[in-house]
């Protein structure tokens, strides 16, 4: 298998206050992997320096062979990195057919971008029942969907997802994590960043487990589940 | 005469100008949360490179005057477009990540800046507009309306159509709306945001540009200070109209120059001391003498602006049409 992303050594300071050190991790082409945590742990932190939100103080950051730290959200996207960020961040004043348009910003090859259109509202109906109402009028559900739609819409390699679970009631959880495990039925490597660790681990082939910005534990799905640390501080038994 | 119909155009031809204005300044709040105090200037530059222009092939003769106007146009539009962008590009853009007071300081500072370099390369005398093209006036309903008037007028629509038509319609708008809203999330979407707010810039000072034109050609005039007065009205009108929003700007821009007008059209009446029954037997004597004894004359005209911004604030804080600022997180 090839290595689509290898992280090594990466810090990230927030001026001055280190949040994650010295983290070492590795996403192959095609794979599914988990990276659970405690609120505060810096998973987030980790997931915003690998799409070029944040500049790392140290580490490196390879991505399809290529030396990519330090380079800006707006053009690794070109190279087909994508973060569905935490708490959503739709455009609340835009619909949400202008949304995924946005998400299509760096495409100009039209019959495709329609095609990826389709796609994602055959993916989501609700979207397209609501298409021109403005992505403020959604629920919280919806507006997760619509960032994943939206996401999807630049035809990553890499897709990064910042906690998609987060705040959603049960049955949305399950759709969200459905999708999610669609979307890697066709390819697309993801990142999956979760504090339901049960269900991040449920669904990823592996997993790395980050305490106070560093990556304590990492194994296969099964061997996780089945850690005592990870039973006693993230599954809750 | 109609006074109220007349000063109803007057307002409208002036309110006009302000909306332009008043649109520079809430476009770029809207991307980047700073009060660009310097817009007045970048109007002011446009209008004193207009009729610098103006004023020097009319001198030499021989053009037709609508080739001398619209060369004052394509001089004033670019020179203001690139000290919008040179305005971004070295007084704001190093301060993006500062405290907000910073930049605020800095515009204020680039403000009275533009002003002494204008006074000195155009010097402390007016430019005026020579006398090049008629100015036919018509009547309606018992008002007049002058060619220029109308212009100005129309001018300014077809601005406001463009700009709503670029913000609304096009990709590039897209981009702009994205990036007000949330300038990270925009860069996920492969927007490069300094390419955004860098384009605003230049947008807001053509606009500013083409409002410099007008209100020159409008009042025959052109001073390096009177960037100072404009900007701080049609600052008035866009937060009136409630800041970062751009139907505001025009809604504000429009009604703060038609209360002026129109203040300023009836104030001399209504504080007329004269008028008043039960003053006007003390007052006999002079009244009768003089006929009037007015407490407010038309010379408060700037006041009205101001006057008006703050009773709409008090009532609506965010503006006429500003949403509440708990939904711009
Ligand atoms: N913008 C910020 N400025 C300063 N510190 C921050 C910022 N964002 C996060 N942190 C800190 O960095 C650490 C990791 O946060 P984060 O990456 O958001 O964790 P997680 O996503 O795992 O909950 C926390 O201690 C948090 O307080
Ligand atoms: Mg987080």
């Amino acid at each position: 298998m090839t290595r689509l992303l290898d992280v090594a050594g990466l810090t990230v300071a927030y001026g001055g206050i280190v949040a994650i050190r010295g983290v070492d991790m590795h996403v192959d082409q095609g794979e599914l992997v988990a990276l659970i945590g405690a609120n505060g742990a810096g998973k987030t932190t980790t997931l915003k320096a690998l799409a070029g939100m944040l500049t790392p103080a140290s580490g490196s950051i390879r991505y399809d062979g290529v030396e990519i730290t330090g380079e800006v959200s707006h053009r690794l996207v070109r190279r087909g990195v994508a973060l569905v960020p935490e708490g959503r961040g739709v455009f609340a004043r835009l619909t949400v057919h202008e949304n995924l348009a946005m998400g299509a910003y760096i495409r100009a090859d039209r019959d495709g971008i329609a095609a990826d259109l389709d796609r994602v509202y055959g993916l989501f109906p609700r979207l397209e029942e609501r298409r021109a109402q403005t992505a403020g009028t959604l629920s919280g559900g919806e507006q997760q969907m619509l960032a994943i739609g939206r996401a999807m819409m630049c035809r990553p390699r890499l897709l990064l997802l910042d906690e998609p679970s987060m705040g959603l009631a049960p049955l949305m959880v399950q759709k969200i994590f459905e999708v999610i495990a669609a979307i890697a039925a066709e390819g697309v490597t993801i990142l999956l960043v979760e504090q339901n660790a049960r269900l991040a681990l449920q669904a990823a082939a592996r997993g790395y487990v980050m305490e106070s910005g560093v990556i304590t534990l990492t194994d296969s799905s099964a061997a996780l589940l089945g850690s005592e640390q990870v039973r006693q501080a993230y599954l809750g038994e | 005469m109609d006074i109220f119909l007349q000063q109803l155009i007057n307002g409208l031809t002036l309110g006009s100008v302000y909306a332009v204005v008043a649109l520079g300044y809430t476009m770029v709040y809207g991307i980047i949360q700073l009060i660009n105090f310097a817009h007045g200037e970048v109007v002011m530059v446009g209008a004193m490179v207009a009729l610098t222009v103006i004023g020097a092939l009319a001198a030499s003769g021989s053009m037709p005057p609508f080739l001398i106007l619209t060369a004052g146009v394509l001089c004033a539009v670019p020179v203001c477009m690139i000290l919008g962008y040179l305005l971004e590009r070295v007084a704001y853009r190093p301060l993006r990540g500062a405290p907000r007071l910073a930049p605020l300081i800095t515009a204020i500072g680039v403000s009275i800046i533009l002003q002494h370099v204008a006074l000195l390369i155009f010097s402390r005398n007016p430019r005026s507009f020579p006398q090049i093209v008629a100015n036919p006036v018509f009547d309606i309903g018992g008002a007049s309306i002058s060619a220029v008037q109308i212009a100005i007028m129309l001018i300014s629509l077809a601005m406001m159509a463009a700009l709503t038509f670029v913000v609304y319609r096009t990709r590039l708008g897209m981009a702009m709306r994205a990036t007000s809203e949330n300038p990270a999330v925009a860069g996920l979407m492969g927007i490069d945001i300094n390419r955004v707010i860098t384009f605003t810039f230049v947008l807001g000072a053509a606009l500013g540009a083409m409002a410099g034109v007008m209100v020159g050609t409008y009042y025959g005039i052109a001073h390096y200070k009177m960037g100072a007065l404009l900007g701080m009205k049609a600052f008035s009108a866009a937060v009136l109209g409630g800041i970062g929003n751009l139907g505001g700007a025009m809604l504000g821009g429009l009604l703060l120059g038609v209360v002026e007008a129109l203040g300023t059209g009836y104030i001399g009446d209504a504080t007329d001391l004269c008028n008043v029954e039960w003053l006007s037997t003390a007052l006999a004597e002079r009244c009768a003498d003089q006929g009037h004894m007015i407490l407010f004359g038309s010379n408060y005209q700037d006041v009205f602006a101001f006057v008006v911004l703050i009773i709409v604030l008090v009532f609506r804080p965010s503006g006429l049409l500003g949403e509440r600022v708990g939904d711009r997180a």
